[in-house]
């Protein structure tokens, strides 16, 4: 389970390693980031199953950054509920530091605890959810 | 060390002071046995330095950065491995295969820029940029110079020709994938292979590649990634077509034409792929490629023609399909074809007219959830939980002693996981050759839902179910493998069959009655001329009317005609002429039946009542014949249609019940007829009339009915009577007929006459012999009676006629001319208003001649007050033993009444029976003796004996001393 953020970027939310919901802001080379998302998810499973040693309370859902690449850098976060969200961002920008990474996670976090909340969404489908969505362009807009 | 001294001298570039610090950190770590920190550093070194010179916009040669860092790459690599034995490197992968990918990575681009990847090798500018990059390399350094093996030397060979190149781009990736592979990275292990089936592609060889490529797609596949699988499908259909895997090609074709995510152009490119496929194979029939239908089309619905999906053999049933094609163009189908399968149903009775009308589908329409195209693997198709909850008590007190949740589907949920990996595979989409086939030929499929209408004749019973549809363009066959939820129809055959029944609840007899006849044609065709049948029955007649009409209606109640009928009859024969209908169809019409009003023979029915007669007896009849008397007519009927006569019963019930009963006023006689109607019609009753149908010519019936024309409504009763006289000796017995005319009161007027009611019957031994009569008095010295003090009951019983006939029996005794009967008296007052003193009852001789009279006296004491009916006097004749014959008295009453008594003589045996019975239960105080010689009472029939003094009443007035008056009024 994940999301991908490419930093004006894409972000994707997996269930189960499929995608819940894939954003992507330069969306010409979209199906770079698909595969750049999908081979991070490797080392996201390793880091969830390292994590899963830990005492549950002591986790921190925060993965860092998976997977370093020439020109992206691809941070890693995971629910309790095991949802992934996975973020993809331009290795140029140095203003985003891991602790903004972190919060803009949190925030994504929130915003799907919403999507979960609505009784009208089953688990498991795509993300439709418009809050959602104008949530996810306002952080890229920001990233920008 | 160069570095350092370039860096005292402050010449050092950005990149040099970068090497150099990195250098210090790699020996830095290296001593600190941490050489996998040293890989992690490098590769963000080497990212972070591309990025800088980046965003310097540092003008490097194109290639010559990718040197740098596959040289560095290789260098950090053999460095570490320089320290580390094998195993600790083995375990170690993860930290160094991000090194081994972006070098691979490296090599790979490389390879590209200087046209090594190709089929024709590197044109002219790509030699010259090989040439630039390979002198930008410089000479290699001193220290590894003499090796026999370095990252120089590599790089510089794979630079310099094609068969090297691809020889260390190959080792390099197999490393790579190898590596991945080992550590779990699988996804990352697809993604190198992705490229170097690209490579493979490049050169040539694309049967190399179609691992690498389904392995990766498969990939996708099970974790749903759209655009990666679109991509990855299209790399493959390539590659398909290369290796020339017609089938392989055309189903990714199909897959990749119906890919929302391409563009449209790219869709139709595919689409025209499989149609020009199919249109050269169009010559060379035979050879088929079945492929499997969800990427060409998908079904959506299914609605039947009659909606109930139940057709009759012979009819016409039509399956109307929506088909959702994916085609971005238009797709032209030679045939479009359902597989049915027929299966004959065992329990026929399901598949016949009555079924028929009660199973009903919703509207007829069947639809298909719809497949979640972008995603064929998706998780959407996983089934929902589903959870019940589970409490076990314990068997002893019924405590909870173990709860939880059960999971249902547990089965299916595993299952579909593990299934999950094999989605590519074509599974079973093999066609299935049928014998019934519902087709429909020469279809246009326009992108997006499409309705095809299947029409067919159903021949044989049974059920059919649709199993798979296939579509057919040229010999590519696209076949659906199962039509799911399951659909089915049914055919049935029906024998032709007739229904008659009576239009109201019960048929009444002597009244023209209206009855129906259903024939339900089947699989028979009535043709003009066809006709009924109908054997007479004597008692019961059809009436056939001008303007009788029949009305056919379809299967599906719908009325379809009507006609007239034409009903003649003979004397045996009455023949209904059919209209014509076709088959499955239901002709219906009326006809009336009259059957003659016979009424049963007397007896059964009818009791002989007298006045004297016990009441308890009078009720027991009644309640027994409250329900009519019927009469059963069985009509054979021959049917155009089968060789054996159809046989039916019609009940017939008597709408009235009759009784009679003879009625003495002292030497008069009268017959009362009671006719009861027990149907729910009104009735005018006329011309009623008794007749002697003996042969005495003396006997007069008086009738003393005054109106001749009577109505009878439903459930009630008129009485008619007669007085009966006679000049000479009367007949001991008297036949009598009654006959009563009557017609339903609702109808002016009735086309045929009605026969009349006739009820017969007998009455025995109605003249009067004997007439009783008792009389209380009070005590003496007093007006009236008074309650608590004995009074006197004279009874006499006074012959009133000379010896006759009813007379000879074994009670009369002969002696000298001289004539008697014995006869038992008996008091009884059932209503315990009076108590008997003493003998209550006693045997007579009665002297046979008239005016004989014998008194009885006997106290009796009022037990209330008021005016009390004379307590009842019973005269029985007292037949001398005869064999084993029990007491024809009435047991139970006579001993009631004995006990009350106080007995005081033991001077006749039937006394001494009493006796003796009062110490045994009572009841079987007569079978107790039956052994023994009894004497036999028989009861007088009801018109011998007449009691004049029925309904004389007694005042008795209340005792002085009583405190609490009792006054009973009766």
């Amino acid at each position: 389970m994940g999301w991908i953020l490419v930093t004006s970027a894409t972000v994707i939310l997996f269930l189960q390693n499929y995608p819940l919901y894939i954003r992507s802001v330069p969306t010409e080379n979209e199906l770079k980031f698909h595969y750049m998302v999908h081979t991070s998810l490797d080392v996201v499973d390793e880091k969830i199953s390292a994590m899963g040693k830990a005492l549950v309370d002591q986790r921190e859902l925060y993965l860092g950054l998976l997977y370093p690449t020439e020109d992206y850098k691809v941070y890693g976060y995971v629910t309790n509920s095991k949802v992934k969200f996975v973020m993809v961002v331009d290795s140029s920008n140095t203003a985003l530091r891991d602790n903004e990474i972190r919060s803009m996670f949190r925030k994504l976090h929130n915003s799907y605890t919403d999507v979960m909340c609505n009784p009208f969404y089953n688990p498991g489908d795509r993300i439709q959810s418009r809050a959602f969505d104008g949530m996810v362009t306002s952080m890229m807009i920001q990233v920008c | 060390m160069e570095k350092r001294g370039l860096i005292q001298r402050q010449e050092a570039t950005l990149l040099d002071l970068r090497s150099y610090l990195f250098s210090r950190q790699c020996t830095l770590l290296l001593f600190l046995q941490r050489p996998w920190e040293v890989a992690q550093r490098a590769l963000e070194l080497l990212h972070g330095c591309v990025q800088e010179l980046k965003l310097l916009e540092v003008s490097v040669p194109p290639g010559a950065l990718d040197c740098w860092v596959f040289l560095s790459c290789l260098e950090v690599l053999q460095r570490i491995e320089g320290c580390c034995d094998r195993a600790q490197i083995d375990s170690n992968i993860a930290h160094t295969v991000g090194l081994w990918s972006y070098a691979t990575e490296k090599l790979k681009s490389l390879g590209y820029l200087c046209g090594l990847v190709s089929e024709q090798g590197p044109n002219s500018e790509d030699l010259n940029r090989t040439v630039d990059l390979l002198a930008g390399l410089g000479a290699e350094r001193p220290e590894t110079a003499n090796t026999a093996q370095s990252p120089y030397k590599k790089l510089k060979e794979a630079l310099s020709s094609v068969e090297a190149f691809e020889k260390h781009y190959l080792d390099l990736s197999h490393a790579t994938i190898e590596m991945y592979t080992s550590i779990g990275r699988i996804r990352s292990a697809k993604f190198v292979g992705k490229d170097l089936a690209e490579f493979y592609m490049r050169k040539k060889s694309p049967q190399k590649a179609e691992i690498y490529l389904q392995g990766a797609l498969k990939n996708y596949l099970a974790e749903g990634w759209a655009l990666p699988i679109t991509h990855t499908r299209k790399q493959l259909a390539e590659c398909q077509k290369h290796l020339g895997q017609i089938e392989n090609y055309l189903q990714t074709s199909s897959l990749l034409a119906s890919d929302r995510h391409l563009t449209g152009n790219e869709r139709e490119y595919f689409c025209r792929e499989i149609l020009s496929f199919a249109s050269q194979q169009a010559g060379s029939p035979g050879h088929k490629i079945v492929l499997p239908m969800h990427s060409f089309a998908q079904l959506r619905d299914l609605h039947f023609t009659p909606s109930n999906a139940v057709v009759h053999v012979g009819g016409v049933l039509s399956v109307e399909i929506t088909v959702c094609s994916q085609m971005p163009v238009p797709v032209h189908a030679e045939q479009i074809a359902i597989n049915v399968h027929f299966s004959i149903e065992k329990n026929n009775y399901r598949k016949t007219a009555e079924w028929l009308t009660k199973h009903k589908t919703a509207n007829g329409i069947v639809s298909f959830p719809a497949e979640t195209s972008p995603f064929p693997t998706s998780q959407n198709s996983l089934p929902a939980l589903e959870l019940c909850e589970m409490f076990e008590r314990s068997p002893s007190d019924n405590s909870l002693h173990t709860t939880g949740i059960i999971c249902k589907n547990v089965h299916v949920l595993l299952r579909k996981q593990e299934s999950g990996a094999s989605l590519e595979a074509p599974s079973g989409a093999a066609l299935e050759a049928g014998a019934h086939v519902l087709k429909c030929t020469a279809v246009t499929l326009e992108p997006g839902p499409n309705a095809i209408t299947f029409r067919t004749q159903a021949k044989e019973p049974g059920t059919y179910t649709l199993r798979q549809l296939c579509a057919s363009v040229g010999p590519v066959w696209f076949v659906l493998p199962h039509i799911y939820p399951l659909v089915q129809y049914d055919v049935y055959s029906q024998e032709p069959q007739l229904h008659v029944e009576p239009l109201a609840d019960s048929l009444l007899a002597g009244i023209p009655q209206k009855v129906k006849f259903t024939v339900t044609t089947g699989h028979y065709t009535v043709k003009n001329g066809d006709s009924l049948q109908l054997s007479n029955v004597e008692a019961m007649l059809i009436l056939g009317h001008e303007e009788n009409r029949a009305v056919i209606y379809s299967n599906m109640r719908e009325k379809a005609s009507d006609a007239a009928l034409r009903v003649q009859s003979s004397d045996k024969v009455t023949s209904i002429s059919l209209p014509a209908a076709p088959a499955y169809h239901v002709i219906e019409f009326e006809l009336e039946v009259l059957s003659l009003p016979s009424a049963p023979a007397t007896g059964g029915e009818s009791t002989v009542l007298g006045m004297t007669e016990p009441h308890g007896k009078h009720k027991d009849t009644q309640k027994g014949g409250h329900c009519m008397a019927t009469m059963d007519h069985k009509v054979s009927i021959d049917c155009p249609w089968s060789i054996y006569s159809t046989v039916i019963s019609l009940t017939f019930s008597m709408p009235f019940r009759t009784t009679h009963s003879l009625l003495s006023s002292g030497t008069r006689k009268y017959v009362q007829v009671c006719v009861q109607n027990l149907s729910e019609l009104d009735f005018q009753l006329s011309d009623s009339h008794l007749v002697d149908t003996g042969d005495s010519t003396d006997l007069q019936l008086i009738p003393l009915n005054t109106e001749s024309e009577q109505r009878i409504h439903s459930r009630q009763a008129v009485f008619f009577v007669w007085e009966l006289k006679w000049t000479q000796e009367p007949p001991p017995s008297l036949h009598c007929r009654f006959s009563v005319g009557f017609s339903p009161a609702s109808e002016e007027r009735l086309s045929v006459s009605l026969k009349p009611y006739t009820y017969e019957f007998q009455v025995d031994n109605f003249l009067t012999l004997y007439s009783v009569r008792a009389e209380i008095s009070p005590p003496p010295g007093t007006e009236l009676c008074k309650t608590g003090s004995l009074c006197s009951l004279e009874v006499s019983i006074t012959r009133l006629s000379d010896l006759s006939d009813a007379d000879k029996d074994e009670a009369l005794t002969e002696r000298e001319d001289y004539f008697s009967t014995k006869l038992m008296y008996e008091v009884v007052d059932n209503s315990s208003n009076w108590a008997v003193c003493g003998k209550s009852s006693g045997v007579i001789s009665m002297p046979v001649a008239a005016r004989a009279t014998h008194r009885v006296h006997m106290e009796v004491m009022p037990l209330f007050a008021g005016y009390l009916p004379l307590p009842d006097v019973r005269l029985f004749k007292y037949l001398p033993h005869h064999s084993a014959h029990s007491s024809q008295l009435d047991a139970d009453s006579w001993i009631e009444n004995d006990s009350l008594s106080v007995d005081k003589h033991v001077d006749d045996q039937l006394d001494s029976g009493s006796v003796q019975s009062r110490g045994s239960t009572r009841s079987v105080a007569s079978s107790e003796h039956k052994g023994l010689p009894m004497p036999r009472l028989r009861a007088l029939p009801p018109g011998q004996a007449f009691n004049a003094s029925a309904g004389t009443q007694v005042l008795v007035i209340p005792s002085q001393d009583d405190h609490v008056l009792e006054v009973s009024v009766t």
